[in-house]
């Protein structure tokens, strides 16, 4: 489809600006000035509704696709929530209101609603403080392991090492080593779980924390993990729990009270935020008691009046990692999605994340070699090592499935499965899709290697060549000369 | 289901987690509430936010009329309900969308090629930073002390881990210290940050900072104010190596300051350097255009601890409603919504300078936000005008401590005429009588 620069036409305009109604004002200096207007695209509004609506047809989506991405939780996600966040109220006001003298005032709802999701999230999470800032979960694991650090130091101590198992998401070492710490690797033993005697064995009085995916990426919760967390801080370290998989826990489990000291969460997972494409996301974090104190700034507070405030400084905290509150529209809609919910409603989507996981790990294990054959939670990993002696790989089963019109699993992860296929079908969906998902995979495994190379035929497009693309760059539409 | 499965019961799924480890009661409400209630509630807290202010705030977050087609067409669940675009062949969209946007980025900074977007203004700074460290092999960084300052704070956190030097120049009133920042730089200088326009609506003319920055080989970040490059030169003709920036104003809109947009555009040299996804052109077995994320073997999915950044996301959909803006408004459009922002602002600057005892406080030109010396403290005043229906601007003290009576006064394309002068007749009112 040609580009929406390819459809400019000199002249041509999609927005009429207001007319001035203030005098012209002396024009800045040639020397600041752009010598001519930047070449954005020319082009009439109907050609602007067409291009993207045209754009939007080539997508598949949660809303027109069963779409079990493991580890990234592709729920359906309530309109409700999305209404909530459309509210003028919320999408008129301007972060620093509340900066003003008396300007708390004006932004009482907005205020109200952010302290009010940080309590909700601290008794999820079983800790004793949130800050909902992190943009991301890759960024609440940057302020995570920055409290970690903070807190060594405000002991006196300055620590070298994180310890992650190797199923970790790929964020996990990204992010210590953005905090400064290096990275030692754990294995994972034959049940799927992070091979304690070798864990123990890299435990020390250098290792500042530990952080476990609970459950972890294979979708297997770690009843070691008290036993874990105790040995982590005996060695004087911190536990950290990347909450990316807390769906299946949810209303189950409290990290707190298995040992974590640091949870994030990714709220556009657990708590029904749409993906929007890659993001906005976010991805708030939990802290135990003596670890609040270096929460991120600023945070809202409630006085006793029931009058919410903007705390702004705090001695100990690691500092800001946004601007303002955090992805305040993604915050609204996990709110209004724990509201809708309940705790009940919380505990059944657990519930049926892990059914619905299971029992597509009952029904393709005929077909497709089960990486560790035991009951998961949300999520099941297979490994298409079978098909792959007939030389197909877990890519061409997924590039099948996108030409029967169900998004593949994730593939190639966990790094440790060979050829993995990871599903996660959540909550949302029903049997029947699942049981469709089933066939589709089922005829996946039936077919000839030839239509599996080939796949996928339905699409505008047949596979892109990604060599080519990293290769040969071309990151932009070129500038006519 | 669960016969399939061979269990009994729904706990029976959970029998791996032991006793011991069950959540103690939580405080949580457990029934959920109907759409109407939840609904009624939000709306609630949503009227409990006064948005009927006359708003002259800005301070990094600017009220910009946003078109009808960008809510229109970025609502369409098949851009909203869809994750990160790995699987190629059905994300044509997205993918589209986001080589369309880093081309829109190229084009506004002057640059050759753009990441497909980072969380917010400040990240993106922060990366940009950490960027040129990798490049340059060198660790320190040096910053304009009039960039903003909560954009400041975010590179502080983000690097405060790690080891390295930022030197902050403190700024000269409301400009920018030229002199101070050449003279700081030398061959330990990995990159030198300079916004534009500054905090305080300055616009500087860093030609000879760029040119010591070559000299001593750091690179020279440029921390700008998109809107603004309707009117200015851009980063990348005046010799910039890398441009950041919040994207928020690009059809975003506030939403208390989240989701933002951060841009991020480089010399095409620097492309394997960049922070995060990147989408680029190429072609299926029939030869046919078609878009993939590439570069991924810079990505923390496949690098781990030594990938280029943790990012592990993008702001998709706030670099599509981007995308759509820029398009809607267009080539003429663009840059007349940024005269029609400079020429606002001059225009309440004239006014409320005409008031006996407020001053400008800018030596240089500025764009659509300006900074007031006032006869009193500027968080007083501001908290009057409040009452009086008016945001009237950023009271610096709330930064700069020493600086109580200076107000920060933004002025977009949707402050009209007569609310400007509405403004300055309250100014008026609160400091003559």
């Amino acid at each position: 489809m040609k580009s929406i620069f390819e459809k400019s036409r000199k002249g041509r305009k999609g927005v009429r600006l207001p007319l001035s109604d203030v005098p012209p004002a002396e024009p800045l200096s040639e020397r600041l000035s752009r010598p001519l207007p930047a070449a954005l695209p020319e082009v009439s509004e109907l050609d602007v509704v067409r291009h993207f609506t045209r754009l939007s047809s080539l997508n598949f989506s949660v809303d027109g696709n069963f779409y079990p991405l493991g580890s990234c939780t592709m729920k359906y996600n309530p309109k409700a929530a999305d209404h909530a966040a459309g509210l003028a109220g919320f999408t008129e006001l301007h972060p620093l209101l509340p900066r003003l003298p008396g300007g708390e005032d004006f932004c009482q709802g907005a205020l109200t609603l952010i302290w009010e999701l940080q309590e909700i999230l601290s008794d999820l999470t079983g800790m004793t403080a949130t800050s909902l800032q992190p943009l991301a979960g890759a960024q609440g694991e940057l302020a995570g392991t920055l409290i970690v650090r903070a807190w060594h130091s405000a002991q006196g101590s300055q620590r070298r090492y994180v310890i992650v198992p190797d199923t970790s998401h790929g964020t996990n070492p990204a992010s210590a080593a953005m905090a400064g710490y290096d990275v030692l690797t754990v294995s994972t033993g034959p049940d799927g779980l992070m091979d304690e005697a070798e864990f123990s064995s890299r435990l020390g009085s250098d290792t500042a924390a530990v952080i476990l995916t609970c459950p972890n990426t294979l979708g297997f919760y770690n009843p070691g993990v008290a036993r874990i967390s105790e040995l982590a801080h005996r060695a004087g370290a911190l536990m950290y729990c990347d909450g990316a998989n807390f769906n299946a826990i949810l209303g189950k489990v409290k990290p707190a009270e298995v040992g974590f000291d640091i949870v994030h969460l990714n709220l556009h997972k657990t708590f029904a935020t749409p993906h929007g494409g890659g993001g906005p996301g976010a991805g708030p974090i939990s802290v135990t008691r003596p670890l609040a104190e270096f929460l991120p700034l600023p945070r809202v507070e409630r006085n006793d009046d029931g009058v919410c405030r903007l705390r702004l400084e705090a001695p100990s905290s690691i500092g800001s990692l946004a601007g303002a509150y955090g992805n305040f529209a993604v915050l609204v809609r996990a709110y209004a999605y724990v509201l809708l919910q309940g705790l009940e409603g919380l505990r059944e989507s657990a519930e049926k994340a892990v059914l619905n996981a299971n029992y597509l790990r009952i029904l393709l294990r005929d077909c497709y070699e089960s990486a560790y054959d035991r009951p998961c939670l949300h999520e099941c990993v297979f490994s298409a090592s079978r098909q792959a002696e007939k030389g197909i790989r877990a890519l061409d089963i997924a590039k099948y499935l996108i030409d029967l019109g169900i998004h593949p699993p994730t593939t190639y992860f966990p790094l440790i499965v060979p050829e993995a296929l990871m599903i996660e079908p959540t909550e949302t969906e029903s049997r029947e899709t699942l049981d469709e998902f089933v066939q589709a995979m089922k005829a996946a495994a039936a077919a000839s290697p030839d239509r599996l190379h080939r796949a996928p035929v339905n699409m505008p497009v047949s596979r892109l060549d990604e060599v080519l693309a990293a290769r040969r760059l071309d990151l932009s539409f070129p500038e006519a000369q | 289901m669960l016969a399939v499965i061979g269990a009994e019961t729904m706990e029976d799924l959970f029998s791996v987690i032991p006793p011991e480890q069950r959540a103690s009661p939580y405080r949580l409400r457990s029934e959920g509430g109907s759409e109407t209630e939840v609904l009624g509630h939000l709306g609630q807290l949503a009227a409990g936010n006064d948005t009927s202010l006359i708003s002259f705030l800005g301070g990094g977050f600017y009220d910009h009329f946003i078109p009808a087609a960008v809510d229109s067409l970025s609502s369409r669940a098949e851009f909203v309900t869809c994750y990160t675009p790995y699987q190629a062949e059905c994300s044509q969209g997205t993918l589209q969308a986001l080589y369309e946007y880093q081309s829109a980025i190229c084009r506004l900074t002057g640059l050759e090629v753009a990441n497909a977007s980072n969380y917010d203004g400040g990240s993106a700074l922060a990366e940009a930073v950490l960027m040129a460290r990798r490049i340059t092999r060198r660790s320190c960084t040096l910053i304009d002390g009039s960039i903003n300052p909560l954009h400041l704070a975010v590179v502080k956190t983000y690097l405060s881990g790690t080891d390295g030097e930022i030197v902050v120049v403190p700024p000269d009133g409301c400009r920018s210290s030229l002199e101070q920042l050449i003279a700081n730089l030398d061959d330990t200088t990995a990159s030198v940050v300079l916004p534009q326009p500054n905090f305080f609506g300055s616009i500087s003319d860093f030609s000879e900072v760029l040119c010591q920055a070559r000299r001593v080989g750091a690179l020279a970040v440029s921390a700008s104010y998109p809107m603004s490059l309707g009117l200015l030169r851009s980063p990348g003709e005046q010799g910039f190596d890398i441009a950041v920036g919040e994207g928020q104003s690009l059809g975003n809109p506030l939403s208390f300051g989240g989701p933002c947009l951060g841009f991020l555009a480089t010399r095409r040299s620097y492309a394997r350097q960049l922070p995060g996804r990147v989408a680029g052109a190429t072609v299926d077995g029939e030869g046919r255009r078609g878009f993939v994320l590439t570069l991924q073997a810079r990505e923390q999915h496949i690098r781990r601890q030594r990938a280029t950044s943790n990012i592990c996301s993008n702001q998709g959909l706030c670099a599509l409603r981007a995308l759509i803006y820029l398009s809607c408004l267009g080539r003429e459009g663009f840059s007349g919504l940024a005269r029609l922002n400079y020429d606002k602002a001059h225009y309440a600057l004239d006014l409320l300078t005409d008031i006996p005892g407020v001053s400008p406080a800018n030596r240089s030109p500025v764009f659509n936000e300006f900074t007031l010396r006032l006869p009193r403290p500027a968080g007083q005043v501001s908290s009057r005008l409040l009452a009086a229906g008016f945001a009237a601007g950023l009271p610096l003290d709330g930064f700069f401590p020493e600086r109580s009576g200076e107000l920060l006064v933004a002025v977009t394309e949707k402050r009209t005429s007569s609310e400007i002068e509405r403004y300055a007749e309250a100014l008026r009112r609160e400091l003559v009588g």
